[in-house]
């Protein structure tokens, strides 16, 4: 029987005018891919975002990690929804996983209990003298880049395709946990289909690759990773899956939640320290990407000017292959042309010697 | 890899991997004593032992490690083993266990 029910794994998604949260991580981490999210949406696509220089942290980290009360979090969070009320807009798009699932988490809270929502209003009102107003729809940027894929993919200057054999990259896909595992309903394909990358990779020519451990999740798991001695659980996850993609062979990993692009980049360097292991081409690492980052290569726009000279895991194999044009002499220059310092030479990176290495593909 | 000290190393699973582990041993073991293959795992054989009386020597979970390719310390442990048979007694599938235990000894003498 032909399946119906593929209709529930949908979710409405506005078409204009979002209120961007941003992400407190993803600032140091990755911070050409916000500044690239605005101008895809601004310049390539012409699309009214709004990013409101008031808006605060969303707390989520502290939240996790037990150090800030569910009472404040959500006063933060009706704070937020505020802003956007005051500036004018309904539809809230936020920068993070982990963020998206907070808003999602209170929202549902709200309706469930609705004592807290009155409780928060109260508070909101003494604290800052401002009226809660809810969201008309809440969704995860990465779901707004799903949206108009299509959109991108006719502006694109280049596909995720190989430059000399022609053949689509191979793409690992990697879905933050907070994106769908908490609310299945908030995701796109749910949290047994997750298609929001898988979407973007097929509509710009990439193929995704299928491997056992796809939807493990990275190990960040907040407290997991703040205390130094969960440290090796949280690794250990992440080695997990770099073992299991390895084989497949991927052109590089993207990823749309902060955490999880940071921990699948930075472990691989990790790994490489302590065990040996290199899991890319040519004895480096498999490039991590956020879906901001894919969509500006695809657009064409310089790889500095993404930010992808702050990855652990040198991205220029990826470039070369899709080839792209850059200055490599320009990779640490900052936006003034000052030098903005180098890393020491590591084994996931393109200087390193290969032999001592166990390279996994 | 410059042995840097992170403070913390990679946690290890406790899955039992039969795709990752060397079962050729396990197979030649099975392949000469195929009654293996019947033990209902009741532990009769571990309640009887003689040697599990004095020591933490427990042959059920010996031979469950051995069949699944874990010999890590197998060798060692079953030399806890007196080799009094009372084991192949109660088995209730009537499997001979004090000669496999002579035959794990045997290929596992290398490990």
């Amino acid at each position: 029987m032909r399946r119906t029910s593929w209709q529930e794994y949908q979710k409405d998604i506005a078409d204009d005018k979002y209120y961007y949260a941003r992400s407190c991580i993803r600032q140091n981490f990755f911070p050409g891919s916000e500044k690239a999210f605005l101008d895809i949406m601004h310049n390539d696509l012409g699309i009214d975002i709004f990013d409101d220089p008031l808006h605060t942290s969303c707390t989520g980290i502290g939240y996790h990690s037990d150090i800030v009360p569910l009472e404040t979090i959500m006063t933060v969070v009706a704070r937020q929804f505020s802003l956007m009320a005051d500036a004018g807009y309904e539809h809230f798009i936020s920068s993070c996983i982990t963020s998206f699932g907070i808003y999602n988490e209170i929202l549902s809270t709200w309706e469930e209990f609705p004592e807290t929502e009155e409780r928060t209003r109260r508070y909101l009102k003494e604290a800052t003298g401002r009226e809660l107003v809810k969201p008309r729809s809440i969704a995860h940027t990465s779901d707004i880049m799903f949206h108009h894929r299509h959109a991108i993919a006719r502006k694109a200057k280049r596909q995720l395709r190989n430059a000399f054999t022609g053949e689509p990259l191979r793409v690992v896909e990697h879905i933050g946990c907070h994106y769908a595992k908490i609310f299945p309903k908030s995701g796109i394909g749910g949290s047994e289909f997750p298609y929001v990358l898988a979407g973007m990779i097929e509509a710009w020519g990439g193929e995704v690759v299928d491997y056992p451990e796809r939807r493990h999740c990275c190990g960040f798991g907040f407290r997991n990773y703040l205390v130094q001695a969960n440290r090796g659980y949280s690794i250990a996850n992440s080695h997990k899956k770099l073992e299991s993609m390895a084989p497949y062979r991927p052109d590089f990993i993207v990823a749309n939640c902060p955490g999880c692009a940071m921990f699948l980049d930075k472990w691989q360097y990790a790994i490489a320290e302590m065990e040996g292991t290199v899991y890319g081409a040519d004895g480096h690492g498999i490039p991590v990407l956020t879906y901001e980052e894919m969509a500006g290569l695809v657009l064409g726009y310089d790889p500095w000017e993404l930010g992808m000279q702050m990855h652990q895991v040198d991205v220029e194999p990826l470039l070369d292959k899709m080839g792209i044009e850059y200055d490599r002499e320009a990779k640490y220059l900052g936006k003034n042309g000052k030098y903005i310092g180098k890393p020491d030479i590591a084994a996931v990176n393109c200087e390193e010697a290969r032999s001592i290495y166990e390279i996994k593909r | 890899m410059r042995n840097l000290n992170f403070g913390y190393g990679i946690s290890r699973p406790r899955v039992i991997n039969l795709d990752n582990n060397d079962l050729r041993k396990s197979n030649a073991i099975i392949a000469e004593m195929p009654e293996l293959q019947a033990c209902i795992g009741c532990g009769s054989c571990t309640a009887s032992c003689t040697a599990g009386n004095l020591t933490d020597f427990n042959f059920r979970r010996l031979h469950t490690a051995v069949r699944r390719g874990e010999y890590q310390g197998a060798y060692e442990e079953i030399n806890k083993c007196m080799l009094c048979g009372k084991c192949r007694l109660v088995c209730p599938r009537g499997i001979n266990t004090r000669e496999l235990i002579m035959l794990i000894k045997r290929k596992l003498g290398d490990f």
